[in-house]
């Protein structure tokens, strides 16, 4: 087992690295030129040299990665080109209000799936079956901006129940968290209908009903237990599903977190602040991925580790 | 020849089968008709076209110089700038489908053959590209999609690219799992033993036994590939106006949803239609195909 983590732990720190090294030579090939920006329209060629100078975008591809490289390990991912701050400080200032969308939009998720899941898999094959199902379907079929928007419509415009947008109170993370754990309580109801079939089939739940016990306590003692395990593992999975679903539900919803950040950063080809959010997000896939694989076979004995 | 001959009815008989089979599920068949009637719509656009689609008519705008609900001379209303929605909306299905042929295509042949080759290969090969495929796999796939769309000027065609790039990964995965067991199994080995060429391996044995996850996964793709291209124009970073996408008349439209819903909403429909449809045979195709699986899924 030790074995096992030291060697996914230097995989996904080469990964991270690789991803530092193609992000890099993405951001390089932009055609914009970041000192133009800088400077601004009305600038001189002289200033705009100078600032190229400065920036030392006048290096050779290599030698800038590498010196951004050395900066990121000693935790100084840049200097914004058009907001004076650190990226770093950027980052931080907006990823509490990513964090606080994220895990909502889990716990929305979560207890929409599984409901959906263990109604769909003790009514197999009836009408509630269904209808559950195409509703699952349905969740993993439409496009987060479209749900954003409807919810908008309904709650926010039609009901006035909620706030149109923003950020600061319960009532504001109502329509974000729903719409970003939608597209995953589809994916999580069909996860936990399949499992909980499985399990539904398995001896010890006949031996279960063969001493009489009664049909609530063999479905919350016996079968959820042991069909849920395996559908929450898949969160860390998720990460990425989320660091894409938050830069479109952010911008719907004007949440002021890291999805925002990126989105702004891109349209004014801010690349230290695009590299940092690419790294922050990429780093947080690579955590799921590899708390993923350590959690299964704990919950899961069957899955070796080798 | 001979060969080819026997096996030719048999290929079909199958297709046909599996048709039917898709046929007799309602889901599925309704799935179908929708890909059907979309098709329909992309490939006859300019016959069903009610109006022009680029023609920014006064007629299209009421008195206030908004635009014009459903009903009346433009069946499902007018855009911001007085231009027929439903012609739009039609042209938009031949975006929307070109794109998810296109670079679902691309991303079908890429990931396939990255995985077929990692998985019958081996060794270096397959630690190599694997480790490539975990790579990108770790990437968040819509920033790096808005990237790359930012870099080269977005046309249809780069858009097609984008998407092909960020999507292939899944397909290598499943590909590469599946060819890597499928080549210790006897079949295989007995031809490595009577020295078969790897390209006639490759074409005559393992290629069939993958072809049912490449038709699954392939047609679970295109629904993803919608979805993303819908985002992509949603953000202003894809199809590009004033051609017609569904994604990009609710980026045109979005600030107006309140006002103006038609706009929003139904090329909205149309979106999740599109991706379900595919879904819905997809997730059929999968319980056809593989019979470990029948009547689990719902």
């Amino acid at each position: 087992m030790s074995g096992y983590l030291v060697r996914r732990l230097i995989e996904s720190a080469l990964i991270l690295l690789g991803i530092t090294f193609v992000t890099f030579v993405l951001l390089y090939m932009v055609p914009a030129d970041p000192a133009r920006q800088i400077a601004g329209r009305s600038a001189t060629a002289e200033t705009v040299a100078n600032i190229r100078d400065q920036l030392g975008l006048n290096d050779p591809l290599f030698v800038q990665y590498f010196r951004y490289l050395g900066n990121l390990l000693q935790g100084d991912m840049g200097r914004s080109y058009l907001q004076r701050a650190e990226v770093a400080d950027l980052i931080a200032a907006r990823l509490p209000a990513s964090l606080l969308l994220m895990v909502s939009a889990i716990v929305t998720e979560l207890i929409l799936g599984l409901t959906i899941g263990v109604v769909a898999a003790l009514r197999r094959n009836r009408p509630a079956d269904h209808t559950l199902m195409i509703f699952s379907f349905v969740s993993i079929s439409a496009p987060q901006f479209v749900i954003g928007i409807l919810l908008l419509y309904v709650f926010a415009v039609q009901f006035g129940w909620l706030p149109i947008g923003g950020y600061g109170t319960f009532a504001h993370l109502i329509l974000p968290s729903i719409t970003l754990g939608f597209l995953g309580a589809g994916w999580y109801s069909r996860m936990m209908r399949s499992s909980m079939i499985d399990v539904l089939e398995q001896d010890f739940v006949r031996t279960a009903r063969a001493k009489g016990l009664s049909r609530l306590h063999i479905i919350t003692r016996h079968v959820m237990p042991n069909a849920i395990l395996p559908v929450i593992a898949m969160i860390g999975i998720d990460i990425g599903l989320f660091m894409s679903g938050i830069v479109v539900v952010e911008s719907v919803f004007g949440w002021p977190g890291i999805g925002q950040l990126a989105w702004q950063a891109i349209q004014r080809v801010d690349i230290p602040v695009i590299m940092g959010v690419t790294m922050v997000s990429a780093t947080a896939i690579v955590l799921g991925n590899l708390i993923a694989d350590l959690v299964a076979p704990l919950i899961d004995p069957r899955i070796k580790t080798k | 020849m001979s060969d080819a001959q026997t096996l030719r009815p048999k290929a079909q008989s199958r297709f046909a089968v599996v048709m039917s089979e898709l046929m007799r599920r309602p889901r599925a068949a309704f799935g179908m008709a929708v890909i059907v009637v979309m098709v329909f719509g992309a490939v006859f656009a300019p016959l069903i076209m009610p109006h022009d689609p680029f023609e920014q008519s006064f007629d299209g705008l009421d008195l206030m110089g908004g635009p014009l609900p459903p009903g009346g001379d433009y069946l499902l209303g007018t855009d911001l700038l007085g231009r027929d929605l439903a012609s739009r909306l039609i042209l938009g299905t031949r975006t929307s489908l070109i794109i998810g042929l296109v670079a679902n295509g691309i991303a079908v042949i890429l990931g396939a053959g990255v995985g077929i080759a990692a998985g019958f290969f081996g060794g270096w090969t397959a630690a190599i590209l694997m480790r490539f495929t975990d790579l990108m796999m770790a990437f968040p796939a819509l920033l790096l999609a808005i990237v790359l769309a930012a870099i080269f000027q977005p046309s249809l065609m780069i858009v097609a690219l984008v998407i092909a790039m960020v999507n292939w990964v899944q397909m290598s995965r499943v590909i590469y799992t599946e060819t890597r067991s499928l080549a210790e199994r006897e079949f295989i080995q007995v031809q490595r033993a009577i020295g078969s060429s790897s390209l006639r391996i490759l074409g005559k044995h393992l290629l069939p036994h993958l072809l049912s996850s490449i038709v699954v996964f392939g047609t679970l793709g295109i629904s993803t590939t919608v979805l993303l291209e819908a985002t992509l124009s949603f953000l202003g970073v894809g199809v590009q106006p004033p051609m017609p996408s569904w994604g990009n008349i609710i980026f045109e439209n979005q600030t107006y949803f309140s006002t103006a819903p038609w706009l929003v909403f139904i090329p909205g429909l149309l979106i999740v239609l599109l991706a379900l449809a595919f879904n819905l045979v997809g997730d059929a195709l999968r319980d056809i195909l593989d019979p470990t699986l029948k009547g689990r899924h719902g």
